[in-house]
């Protein structure tokens, strides 16, 4: 969630596409690969895709914290049922607020993105070390600064209600009582900024990669500005569109901390509701169950989304 | 600017001027105007964390401007509990670097290097954990531990920051290989170096970069974890535990002291290593 | 497709582009007629491009005026130029099969009848039946027809080529230059042709201003170039020549009598591009005649002088030999193989010859070596002349 999280994914986005008649390194055997995958691959089969079936398993346990829990085949998949009906408005308000973050993440990428790899010149690697620079310190001491800056007595919110935008968002049911802090809009300006070089730099690395040429041969080509971005330079960015949005609402539909430090119980998300079923309340079955709901949901969602935006050959 | 007037046989024609005035101005910046906003946005809390941590909070919060003060800075450790957080999290992230490098390389180079069944299950398997959300990875290591007894504790905590590290140092090795021309280490054989000379002489350090990288990103994605940590750290206190913590009860000046420094420090390790390569470079 | 638009004159003037202190163009000055196939012929950095992209209008300029037809287009934004460009490396759309590259601008303008115009820009640039490729699935030479329809099916007033041929290989090159020429002379429009190339540049323009330091040099028909160059860097940048240096003794009847080492030779007087009277004598290597000094024969000749043969290489289409003057100097001879003298081999005692009309002088204060690294006769001399 960091920094660092966010050079890794522009880098692989530049990994170049290679052809699938790769010699085999010389001097190595057929076994080769296979010794070097085994500790890693083991590391992650046991401590990812092991624990994902143990989520499972707990999920459908019957019996309580107390009382100690057993699993009785075929399980106790009313778990589910009631979950789902008792915790169904978090799941919504997650994916909702995930969803709007990741529109404004998109809004406010596209221009900073196009800006450093088109117009940036000789400033393009200072830019791209400014784009990520911020996100060097903890996630979390960056977001109890936001609650300093929107605190209700502070400057941006006492201008924003000089100016009646605060009445303008109330209205818009996105604040309440003209203060922004503890309001979804505070939880959803969290997440977007938390989240943003997630959406800036797999955008970039499209734009980067495209030839500038293309512009101006549209703009030749009788393409206004506007028709040229829409035209050519938006569907050639798509793949980083693409990657940059799964990876910004991923991790934004998942979080809690946004909510917790910046929210209130009342715009709380799944994931609020998961470490309070773990800590809280300790009802280990019920936690699982949303946990590995809440897994299958984003993978559907990002099978079908990629399915949709990915079909068409893109470049 | 004077535009040259064409000679008399044009006279019929009407000569326009460049074309000025601050709607055309504007247009021609719009751009680079919108990404210096939204580059302001990204700093905003930058200035606030740095800002207060000169601050005198006159409570347990340090929400509101009192008075400047470099209190916090002098008395970095004065917080209790902040320094021993701190301390565990370097150790930590120190650890969980050098496991997930050693594992990541090796089946980076497995995957960048050769092709053999199952290498798209292994990129699947690699991919599988970035996909994730955090609250479910730290819910099922927390359902494997609880269900198999296992104590939560710095061992836990290490076990999955190896786990989600190992993913990205891959990917980011695997980049670094993949962009490798082949005809290097070609070059290499014909020269009479064997497989070993070649791959110490000629591969690895030319693979090195992308490991330095790696272990980087790896540090400071451990460093800076909270929602898997949380999950299995038990009674153990990490640097962002003990900000999660401080957050409920108010937090002192001295966590926007770390804030800070890690903020500088980063961009001075960034800062550095962008310094080199372009010497490297103009080599 | 439309031929009977036809064209417009493209007038440049006093046309100026700087960069910072770089002045890339410098107050250039042209008139391009209407219907012409005009090359600006010049090596990378003399201008060429940026000129060329003022006229597409992706360049401002930083004074001057640019006009198509009647209309001043200096400040007009590209998308509203009556000019197409046929990209340097083509800059397709990846995105879009050949089709929509090709109805990329029609759509723009919201013509109607897209489809019957597009099919029948694919039949004349012939890749019909390739419309729903995607330019990465089509070969070089089929790319840069693409990118020939996509400029031309709009009827600009001028087209303009950057390089046009520049990735394609020899003999593709060669073809697709002939074809150019053909589509050219079937639609009449104004072709504006930037090339670093001096051979496409004479095969395929009328008219070639040859361009240097963001300045024109020469302009003129390929012949009169090749022929009559006016400065050492035009006469060494289309193809090689043999300079002599010498001083003008006298001029009379349309000649002039140049005085070589001692040698009188006689040079054109409309071929004299020299206010002083030291001069290099330019001679074309493929205008020596050489011959064996014991026999020789004059005939219209009437310019000689003497010499030994220092090296003879076989080049195919003609033997190169490399003659020693007994002033030192090096001048190389080009023979047709049509009836080798045996006799001619290292040491031989010949003498080289040439008319009048086959020479021209400059001025002696020019660099000899301007423009060489431009010429590519040397090494390939069965091109060296038009």
């Amino acid at each position: 969630m960091s920094g660092g999280a966010v050079l890794a994914t522009s880098v692989e986005q530049q990994e170049p596409r290679r052809g699938p008649d790769l010699p085999r390194a010389v001097g190595t055997s057929r076994a080769t690969p296979y010794l070097l995958l085994s500790p890693g691959m083991l590391w992650l089969a046991v401590f990812f895709v092991v624990p994902t079936l143990m989520l499972l398993v707990t999920s459908l346990y019957t019996g309580s914290l107390d009382q100690g829990y057993t699993f009785e085949f075929p399980g106790h998949w009313a778990t589910y049922s009631n979950a789902l009906t008792e915790y169904w408005p978090q799941f919504l308000r997650s994916f909702l607020f995930a969803g709007l973050a990741t529109v404004f993440c998109l809004v406010l990428a596209y221009p900073l993105a196009y800006f450093i790899a088109l117009r940036s010149g000789a400033w393009k690697s200072t830019l791209l070390v400014l784009v990520i620079a911020p996100f060097f310190t903890s996630f979390l001491i960056r977001t109890l600064a936001w609650k300093t800056i929107l605190a209700d007595d502070g400057a941006v919110v006492r201008t924003l209600n000089s100016l009646h935008i605060t009445d303008l968002l109330t209205w818009l049911h996105l604040t309440e009582a003209d203060r922004i802090l503890n309001t979804p809009l505070a939880v959803v300006l969290g997440l977007t900024y938390n989240f943003l070089p997630f959406m800036v730099l797999p955008i970039y690395a499209s734009l980067d990669r495209m030839d500038g040429r293309l512009v101006e041969a549209a703009q030749d080509l009788y393409a206004s500005s506007w028709a040229a971005l829409r035209k050519v330079t938006w569907p050639l960015s798509l793949p980083g569109v693409v990657a940059g949005t799964l990876l910004t609402f991923i991790p934004a539909a998942g979080d809690y901390i946004n909510a917790e430090l910046l929210g209130t119980a009342k715009v709380s998300m799944i994931g609020n509701v998961i470490q309070d079923q773990f800590f809280v309340v300790t009802d280990y079955p019920t936690a699982s169950a949303l946990s590995f709901v809440l897994m299958l949901a984003i993978i559907s969602m990002v099978f079908f989304y990629v399915r949709r935006a990915g079909t068409e050959e893109l470049v | 600017m004077a535009v040259t007037t064409p000679s008399s046989d044009s006279s019929s024609m009407s000569v326009r001027r460049r074309p000025r005035g601050p709607v055309r101005w504007l247009r021609s910046r719009l751009i680079p105007l919108v990404g210096l906003l939204v580059l302001l946005y990204m700093f905003a809390p930058i200035f606030v964390v740095v800002l207060f941590s000169f601050n005198q909070p006159s409570g347990r919060f340090n929400y509101q401007w009192v008075h400047f003060s470099t209190n916090a800075w002098t008395n970095l450790c004065q917080v209790g509990g902040m320094c021993e957080a701190l301390r565990l999290s370097l150790l930590i992230g120190v650890v969980a670097t050098l496991c997930s490098v050693l594992l990541g390389t090796l089946v980076a180079f497995a995957i960048g290097r050769h092709r053999f069944r199952g290498r798209s299950g292994a990129n699947l398997m690699v991919f599988m954990p970035m996909a994730t959300p955090e609250v479910v990875m730290g819910s099922s290591l927390l359902a494997l531990f609880v269900g198999m007894n296992v104590a939560r504790g710095t061992g836990t905590v290490l076990v999955a920051h190896i786990m989600f590290c190992l993913s990205f140092v891959v990917v980011t090795v695997k980049a670094r290989i993949a962009s490798l021309d082949p005809r290097l280490e070609q070059a290499a054989m014909d020269l009479y170096a064997n497989e070993r000379t070649t791959f110490w002489k000629v591969t690895f350090p030319l693979v090195l970069p992308g490991i330095v990288g790696a272990s980087l990103l790896a540090f400071s994605l451990s460093f800076d974890d909270f929602i898997v940590t949380n999950f299995n750290s038990g009674s153990t206190v990490t640097f962002p535990m003990f900000v999660w913590g401080a957050a409920q009860r108010g937090t002192p000046p001295q966590v926007n002291v770390v804030g800070s420094l890690m903020f500088v420090l980063s961009l001075a390790v960034v800062i550095a290593t962008q310094v080199v390569r372009r010497r490297r470079s103009r080599v | 497709m439309d031929s009977t638009t036809g064209g417009a004159d493209l007038r440049l003037l006093a046309l100026t582009k700087r960069f910072g202190d770089f002045v890339a163009v410098d107050d250039l000055t042209l008139t391009i007629p209407s219907g012409s196939f005009f090359a600006l012929l010049g090596p990378s950095g003399c201008g060429k491009t940026t000129t060329l992209r003022m006229v597409a209008g992706l360049e401002e300029p930083t004074a001057g005026t640019i006009v198509i037809g009647d209309q001043d287009v200096t400040w007009t934004k590209p998308y509203k130029r009556p000019v197409n460009t046929v990209f340097q490396s083509y800059a397709l759309f990846p995105h879009l099969d050949v089709f929509e590259n090709v109805a990329f601008g029609l759509r723009r303008r919201g013509t109607k009848g897209v489809d019957a115009s597009v099919e029948a820009m694919l039949e004349l640039t012939e890749l019909g039946g390739l419309g729903r490729r995607k330019p990465a699935q089509l070969s070089g030479g089929q790319q840069q027809r693409v990118a020939l329809a996509r400029a031309l099916i709009n009827e600009p007033k001028v087209l303009l080529l950057d390089e046009p041929l520049g990735a394609l290989d020899l003999k593709l090159r060669r073809q697709m230059q002939l074809e150019l020429k053909r589509i050219q002379t079937e639609v009449g429009l104004t072709f504006v042709h930037v090339t670093h190339d001096q051979e496409e540049a004479m095969t395929m323009a009328d008219t070639i201003a040859v361009m240097n330091a963001g300045r024109v040099e020469q302009l003129g028909s390929p012949a009169d170039l090749y022929e009559n160059p006016s400065t050492t860097f035009v006469a060494n940048f289309l193809g090689q020549s043999n300079f002599f240096d010498g001083s003008i003794t006298e001029r009379s009847g349309g000649n002039a009598i140049v005085s070589i080492e001692g040698n009188r030779v006689g040079v054109l007087d409309s071929r004299v591009h020299s206010s002083g009277s030291r001069v290099h004598v330019g001679v074309r290597p493929e205008k020596l005649r050489i011959q064996f000094a014991a026999d020789a024969v004059m005939g219209e000749d009437t310019n000689r002088l003497e010499g030994t043969v220092v090296s003879s290489s076989f080049i195919g289409v003609s033997t190169e030999y490399r003659v020693g003057m007994p002033w030192g100097q090096q001048v190389s001879v080009f023979a047709q193989n049509t009836r080798r003298d045996e006799r001619l081999v290292r040491g031989a005692e010949v003498v080289i010859s040439w008319a009048p009309d086959h020479a021209f002088a400059l001025d002696a204060a020019q660099d000899v070596g301007a423009g060489v690294g431009g010429a590519h006769a040397a090494e390939r001399p069965e091109s060296a002349g038009p």
